[in-house]
């Protein structure tokens, strides 16, 4: 649907040469949602914005639908961005118009009839849920409310492809979930394909099928979101990962481990689908001769898929123990000792 | 007072008309070139070095010549365009001399301050360049242009009554000849009220008008 091949931009600021993106090489396929996660700078917007050619690449090539874009003229270009919509960070409506004629721009500038325009705003609104603000002015919403406009606006063409650039970074956590909701909404009943650029993990595990971590212009990871999330290879990706895993362990059971150190055996279990949950545990206990203390312990859903995260503590005879470890090391699920100075 | 009502009243209408027509022709040559200042300039729609530097260019010199002095320096062009370079029609065309750069420079201020998300938003929607001027652009600058026009308009009345001092008629010609040159205080007073309350009148007007488009 959208690929990236070699693809190069180098901006020229003031006798420098940044270069914004460093070969990027990626392909999101049709119907998906799409995460590029990356600190600030890291080469993102830059990357969106060659999509619907905001930013003309220095080198390489962006297909999208299958249309070199490089290959186009400027006419056929246009043609292919009614394709596109895009959602931005701090919603660009137009200030001077009602929310009504924000949501019709895109159809007033492909000159579609007015009453087809007429019943189409009407169907978006009230597919974002603002039927009743039609006549308001974008200063009279909430941001959460300006972002539904901004996406409404962004399907009035009935896009394939739905760029967010930063689309919940201006909204509090609440309103960010339910813009995520929404855009999870059209990507399930437009089959829309959706990419999303964001600095914040949250975003990637709400929504994302997949997600590509881009660090000073290249793409360092990239993989599911559930592996990403479950194994990340970079120490970018994993730090990432931490921000929304909340894997670490609290002071208080570091210090609990830190004391009984050498006399109990503390380890970090980490379950992945069917296997999160109680009854492996207490498998284990019937099974061989020792006990177990959770110190802690947290399950986040990836996708649908219930991801776990447990610190435990077996007390017994080291044999048994080890023969438990064994045990316990299947496929989807991960043991590691846990020493007073891991975290 | 030496002068009567009507006399008074012949040179506002002339001052008027000198301001109106002066306003139509300015606008219409400053709004085309305020316009290409904003997009022919670096990183915007329609990006053109050479155009932006002649057009900058020209409007600095007009911008930097006195009215009195660009108002007999044109003297030949007026006697070119009017047939004479005496009366109130004479006068429109050193007015839009002047007043044109100067609204070619207001409208480039108010075009400057429209978000440049919105023009992104624009360009993302595949909107051709005249679109982006038509449809965003100028209704994004719109409370801010009327502010402009306004600002243009008031100095267009101060300007023609120095075009009157010199032969163009109207209440500078007025207010010298009879005010001045034969000392007559009381046609200076009225005058100089009538222009007050002409100034007053049209920066109210202008207030109002940008308030009404900007809604609060
Ligand atoms: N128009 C521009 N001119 C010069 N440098 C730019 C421009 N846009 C972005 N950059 C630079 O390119 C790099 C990547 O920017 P960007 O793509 O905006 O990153 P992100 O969206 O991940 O924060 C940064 O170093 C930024 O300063
Ligand atoms: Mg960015």
């Amino acid at each position: 649907m959208i690929e990236f091949q070699n693809l190069k931009k180098v901006y020229n600021s003031g006798g420098q040469q940044v270069a914004a993106l460093d070969g990027i090489d990626l392909k999101i396929n049709k119907g998906e949602i799409f995460g590029v996660i990356g600190f600030s700078g890291a080469g993102k917007s830059s990357l969106i914005r060659c999509v619907n050619w905001l930013e003309k690449p220095t080198s390489g090539k962006v297909i999208v639908s299958g249309h070199d874009l490089t290959a186009l003229s400027v006419r056929e270009i246009r043609e292919v961005k009614r394709n596109i919509g895009m959602v931005f960070q701090h919603f660009n409506l137009l200030n001077s118009k009602t929310v009504f004629a924000n949501v019709a721009m895109p159809l007033t500038l492909a000159k579609v009839p007015k009453d087809e325009i007429k019943k189409r705003v009407h169907e978006l609104l009230e597919f974002v849920g603002l039927a009743d603000k039609a006549n308001s002015y974008p200063d009279q919403l909430s941001g959460g409310q300006k972002q539904r406009i901004g996406i409404a606006r962004a399907l009035a063409t009935q896009p394939s492809i739905l760029l967010c650039d930063e689309a919940t970074s201006a909204l509090d956590p609440q309103t960010t979930s339910s813009i995520l909701q929404l855009l999870k909404k059209i990507n399930k009943e437009y089959n829309i394909t959706i990419l999303i650029i964001t600095h914040e993990m949250s975003v990637i595990r709400e929504i994302c099928d997949r997600v590509a971590v881009i660090e000073a212009g290249k793409i360092i990871e990239e993989g599911t979101v559930f592996n990403v999330f479950s194994s990340p290879k970079t120490p970018t990706a994993k730090n990432f990962v931490s921000t929304v895993m909340n894997d670490q362990l609290p002071d208080s059971i570091k210090e609990v481990i830190k004391k009984q150190q050498g006399l109990q055996k503390v380890f970090r279990i980490n379950f992945v689908g069917n296997s999160a949950g109680q009854p492996l545990l207490s498998q284990v206990a019937k099974k061989f001769n020792i006990d177990f203390n959770v110190l802690f312990g947290n399950i986040t859903e990836l996708q649908g898929t219930p991801f776990g995260n447990l610190i435990v503590e077996f007390q017994g005879p080291d044999s048994e123990i080890r023969r438990a470890i064994q045990y316990i090391s299947q496929e989807k699920v991960s043991i590691k000792e846990v020493t007073s100075r891991a975290s | 007072m030496l002068v009567n009502q009507e006399k008074i009243i012949e040179a506002l209408i002339e001052t008027v008309q000198m301001v109106a027509f002066s306003l139509l022709f300015s606008a219409l040559i400053g709004l085309p070139l305020g316009i290409l200042l904003v997009v022919t300039r670096k990183g915007h729609l329609l990006e053109n070095t050479v155009v932006f530097n002649i057009i900058n260019s020209i409007i600095n010199i007009f911008r930097s010549v006195p009215f009195i002095i660009l108002m007999v320096a044109i003297i030949p062009i007026t006697r070119m365009i009017v047939g004479t370079s005496i009366g109130t029609a004479a006068a429109v065309v050193p007015l839009v001399f002047y007043a044109g750069p100067y609204i070619a420079r207001l409208i480039e201020n108010s075009l400057l301050e429209v978000d440049p998300g919105v023009i992104e938003a624009a360009e993302a929607m595949g909107a051709t360049p005249g679109q982006i001027i038509l449809k965003f652009l100028i209704p994004e600058a719109l409370s801010s242009l009327v502010l402009g026009f306004t600002i243009a308009t008031i100095g267009l009345v101060g300007a023609s009554a120095m075009a009157g001092a010199v032969g163009g008629g109207g209440l500078g010609d007025l207010a010298i000849t009879y005010g001045y040159q034969r000392f007559d205080t009381t046609v200076m007073l009225i005058t100089v009220a009538i222009l007050v309350v002409m100034v007053q009148g049209l920066q109210s007007f202008g207030n109002i008008l940008s308030k009404k488009i900007r809604r609060r």
